[in-house]
């Protein structure tokens, strides 16, 4: 048996296209006291270690570690940043956690993404600087090349694409913290500009600023608490081969094996049926059905149709990205998993409002670096 | 001693510029626009007014410079506004024989932490300025030397350098 591990406390800002009255300590702040109240801990002496999720060119800063501990309740204590996902934050805390080293560990993630004045530039850099960087073309056409290549292998029609963006658009009206909710349906989708082709501008998700810390406790530790902890059944993580330009990257083979991980740990054989709701990677349209089918919660080319049938809403089967998902909330950086892992929570607790489903016992998350990465990671999170 | 010869074959700058070398070029243009934030951004404002400000932590007592809305100790918000002197003595230094770049200068770049007074622990990072390196010590009380009001711009160099306080001039510290 895996060593219990509990999410204990959840705490985030609003989450908004732009920020210009906080800085990112101030954001960041504001999310650590909110997560440290909900887990009904003091922030100097109960928490053991500190972690933030961040990628050094995404803040303009090098060595990043050095200006995080003020803001979390970190100073003079264990700090490092794992530049990865707000996930693979989570899996570095489980070790930790699980090595008996801790018992508390504080995740954050953030972004800033309206500071970033050459978000092309910064795309650019994470490309191969031999083969494709010289190409000179705007790093999101390979999402256009993924997109492709999955409508063609699949079948998956671009109206079925555009109800994921209307569905996910619409569920964030119902998120008072999500930064992009609007009442679009799916002809507005297909009618906006060209982007990168197959993909419309309303395709690709937008960015938002905001902050979010999430607190975990060994099963001990977690069980004294008066907070109803939420269990971490099952996370895994998984990177393809790292060629980006020699594969068609139909597939997803990255959320696949992340997912397979996960599904090991908490001991689920058909995911479908253990998994009662799902908020995964969304970053562009195809995005959603293409993690769906890779997290096996559909069969290969069938999420795009149960999509548009109405099977992923909110009052449908297998609700995904209730939250709004990144095309609803914002693309987030290395926040983007940890976001969709608080609408979890929130569910899970039944604490999300207007938006709360009715059969939420278990739920899983998934993250995706983005373009040009095939780096993903999975946690699966149920009450009991 | 023999002449150790090493494997390969030897490049030097003009192979690379004939272009006898194959390269690969990718110059850097990151651009990025800090938000300063609610502490940050009064600081670099009262600077343009040729003032330094901190906040202060009713809790631990200590007032913060450069300010923020926290307080890293007892993690709570500050708790007030509170302006500090323009003046405080030198916590630790360095001459900087190098630039930034590791090019050397002729005369070095005079690098000191500043306790403000007023101000609880840790200081600013600034120049000294006015004054001979070799009289420079720890505990040495200086002064903000500012730049006229119209060219200040609400940045960190609005103070061009601290010297030592002259007590002939300024009174005693």
């Amino acid at each position: 048996m895996p060593t219990k591990v509990a999410i204990i406390g959840v705490g985030h800002t609003a989450f908004r296209a732009t920020s210009p009255g906080l800085s990112y300590k101030e954001l960041m702040f504001e999310a650590a006291t909110r997560a440290y109240e909900d887990a009904g801990l003091d922030a100097r002496s109960e928490i053991d270690s500190f972690l933030t999720c961040s990628e050094d060119l995404a803040e303009g800063t090098s060595i990043f570690d050095e200006y995080v501990p003020d803001q979390i309740g970190g100073a003079e204590r264990p700090v490092y940043t794992v530049s990865g996902d707000t996930i693979q934050g989570l899996a570095t805390a489980y070790m930790q956690i699980a090595s008996g080293i801790v018992d508390v560990v504080s995740v954050e993630a953030h972004s800033k993404a309206s500071n970033v004045v050459t978000p092309g530039e910064l795309h650019a850099f994470a490309l191969d600087p031999i083969f494709v960087r010289p190409l000179g073309f705007n790093a999101h056409a390979m999402a256009g090349l993924e997109a492709s290549a999955y409508l063609a292998t699949t079948s998956t029609t671009r109206e079925q694409c555009a109800h994921v963006v209307a569905k996910n658009r619409r569920n964030a009206l119902a998120n008072p913290s999500a930064a992009h909710a609007a009442a679009i349906d799916p002809q507005d989708v297909l009618s906006s500009p060209p982007a990168f082709a197959p993909l419309t501008e309303l395709e690709v998700s937008a960015p938002a600023d905001g902050a979010l810390v999430i607190v975990l406790a060994s099963e001990e530790r977690a069980k004294k608490l008066k907070r109803q902890p939420v269990w971490l059944r099952g996370i895994g993580w998984s990177t393809g081969s790292g060629i980006t330009s020699g594969t068609d990257g139909s597939s997803a083979d990255y959320a696949r094996s992340a997912a397979e991980m996960a599904y090991r740990m908490a001991g689920i054989g058909d995911p479908r049926q253990g998994i009662d709701f799902a908020e995964v990677d969304d970053s562009y349209s195809y995005k959603e059905p293409q993690h769906l089918e890779a997290l096996g919660l559909f069969g290969p080319g069938r999420a795009g149709a149960a999509t548009a049938d109405g099977a992923t809403a909110r009052d449908g089967d297998l609700p995904v990205n209730v939250s709004g998902g990144s095309l609803g909330v914002g693309q987030l950086f290395e926040a983007s998993g940890g976001q969709k892992v608080a609408e979890v929570v929130a569910q899970l607790r039944g604490e999300a409002g207007p938006r709360q489903l009715k059969k939420a016992k278990t739920g899983l998350a998934q993250s995706w670096r983005g373009i040009p990465t095939a780096t993903g990671a999975v946690v699966v999170l149920s009450r009991d | 001693m023999t002449e150790r010869t090493l494997p390969g074959t030897p490049l030097s700058d003009e192979d690379m510029q004939q272009g006898k070398v194959l390269t690969l070029n990718w110059p850097a243009s990151l651009r990025y626009e800090w938000d300063t934030g609610v502490a940050i951004g009064r600081f670099l404002r009262e600077l343009k007014n040729g003032r330094i400000i901190g906040r202060s932590c009713h809790r631990c007592q200590r007032v913060l410079i450069p300010p923020r809305m926290f307080c890293e100790r007892c993690f709570r918000p500050t708790d007030a506004w509170q302006f500090v002197q323009d003046s405080g003595s030198v916590n630790t230094y360095s001459l900087s024989h190098l630039r930034w770049d590791a090019s050397r200068v002729e005369e070095p770049i005079l690098v000191a932490v500043i306790e403000i007074d007023g101000s609880s622990q840790g200081g600013l990072l600034h120049y000294l300025g006015d004054v001979r390196p070799e009289e420079i010590h720890i505990g040495m009380k200086v002064k903000a030397v500012w730049k006229p009001a119209e060219e200040r711009e609400g940045s960190i160099l609005d103070i061009r350098h601290f010297r030592p306080i002259d007590t002939a001039q300024d009174g005693p510290a």
